[in-house]
């Protein structure tokens, strides 16, 4: 799917916990996440870093789109 | 007798479904599960079966892998299987990553199956043997014997031959070999040169893969004044699901609106993911489709304003094909609403 989305023209940012499977299906832009059942907030952590957590990714992906890459890129979080 | 070791996960270690995909891995003398067809096609006893939960090979890669390397120390293992892992995905990628630990750390002929919509395919195909395996555990007998083939000529010492033969997948070694025809390479070349002047049909000797990349779309040049849209693949949609997106092998996908929304909140909206435990997603949406932290960061003008939809399918058993049609679909609306950039989150 991004890979269309990103043919069609937009700039998409992939945010996944698989990074590897992301890189072997081609996206250009990754940002990591710390689990499959809850990408962006741990459950067993209390409910203000879980928005921290969230927040701080979220933001690292807007950014990710306004930056410009020469290669598939995995953006520091 | 020569031994052998089989790697599964949680669920075909009949520990349980996704609920225990968090599992560390253990390991068990004899034979659980799929182990037990193993050891009737297999010419090598199953001293031991490991299993490890997807989720805890998937995000805890490295500790995961060292754990059940420490697991393998001093036992005399003359085989590594993993698998099958049909068409599930972190299944298939945990197979890959253990096989290639073993192979590459311990020096042990390992051998696995995937089907081919399985990216651990793509990630792993050149550096063992995988052989291609159907979509569901339904496939379970066809795909073990097909694995045991392989097994049974590694452990009598023989080579294995051509991908084609065996099944698996290739990859990409070339061995040079004597054709029963007998026919010299110009004889060939030229025949196929002529068949492809008066445009009939040939098959090339040396196909090329076809590596799909997409060019990188340009970023974003000002961020403050970016409309921005948020797709996912895992699974969030009002708790009715009025699109009736299936929960795996998805075809469908919906849009719902979030224009009045700052957050989405557990019991209006749900996932009906079936690949992972849903708990964490049912109690606070966000932590999947980050519509709190987005509409803050829309505030704080970090980027100008969100799309007021966000969009939805389920990741786990789809088709690359069903994908890209559901992407083409959603697209027309992002161009109809002058959308300058996309997050994906998949789980």
């Amino acid at each position: 799917m991004v890979k269309e989305i990103e043919r069609a023209g937009f700039p998409v940012v992939q945010m996944c916990n698989l990074i590897p499977v992301a890189k072997t299906v081609g996206s250009n832009r990754i940002v990591p996440t710390i689990s499959i059942p809850y990408p962006l907030g741990d459950p067993g952590t209390s409910k203000e870093e879980q928005w921290k957590l969230r927040y701080h990714r979220t933001k690292v992906a807007l950014e990710s789109l306004a930056t410009d890459i020469e290669e598939q890129t995995v953006f520091r979080v | 007798m020569k031994k052998a070791i089989l790697y599964i996960n949680q669920f075909f270690g009949q520990i349980g479904g996704e609920e225990k995909a968090g599992m560390e891995p253990v390991i068990h003398e004899g034979h659980v599960g799929p182990a037990m067809q193993f050891a009737k096609e297999i010419n090598a006893e199953i001293t031991h079966t490991i299993i490890c939960g997807d989720n805890f090979m998937g995000s805890n890669t490295e500790e995961a892998v060292s754990r059940i390397m420490e697991m393998l120390e001093g036992k005399e293992i003359d085989l590594f299987l993993a698998g099958p892992a049909f068409q599930a995905g972190r299944y298939g990628v945990a197979c890959g990553t253990i096989c290639k630990a073993v192979k590459e750390k311990l020096g042990i002929p390992v051998v696995t199956s995937m089907n081919v919509e399985n990216p651990g395919v793509e990630m792993f195909k050149k550096e063992m043997y995988v052989l291609k395996g159907g979509h569901s555990a339904a496939k379970m007998r066809a795909d073990v014997k097909a694995m045991a083939k392989v097994a049974n000529k590694i452990l009598a010492g023989e080579e294995v031959g051509s991908a084609e033969e065996y099944g698996y997948f290739a990859r990409g070694i070339r061995r040079q070999v004597w054709r029963e025809d007998g026919i010299p390479a110009s004889e060939r070349m030229i025949d196929m040169l002529v068949k492809k002047l008066n445009g009939q049909p040939f098959q090339t000797e040396l196909p090329i893969p076809k590596i799909d990349r997409v060019p990188i779309a340009p970023a974003i040049k000002e961020l403050g004044k970016a409309r921005i849209a948020l797709l996912n693949t895992g699974g969030i949609v009002p708790v009715d699901n009025p699109d009736r997106i299936q929960s795996a092998s998805a075809t469908r996908w919906g849009r719902y609106d979030v224009s009045n929304s700052d957050d989405l909140k557990g019991g209006e909206y749900k996932t009906i993911h079936a690949g992972f435990d849903p708990a964490a997603a049912d109690a606070d949406p966000d932590v999947i489709t980050p519509i709190d932290a987005l509409r803050k960061l829309e505030q704080e003008g970090v980027y100008g304003s969100l799309h007021p939809y966000f969009y939805t399918t389920v990741g786990t058993g789809t088709t690359e094909a069903e994908a890209q049609r559901m992407a083409k679909e959603i697209i027309p609306y992002l161009q109809g609403d002058h959308v300058d950039g996309v997050i994906m989150v998949s789980t």
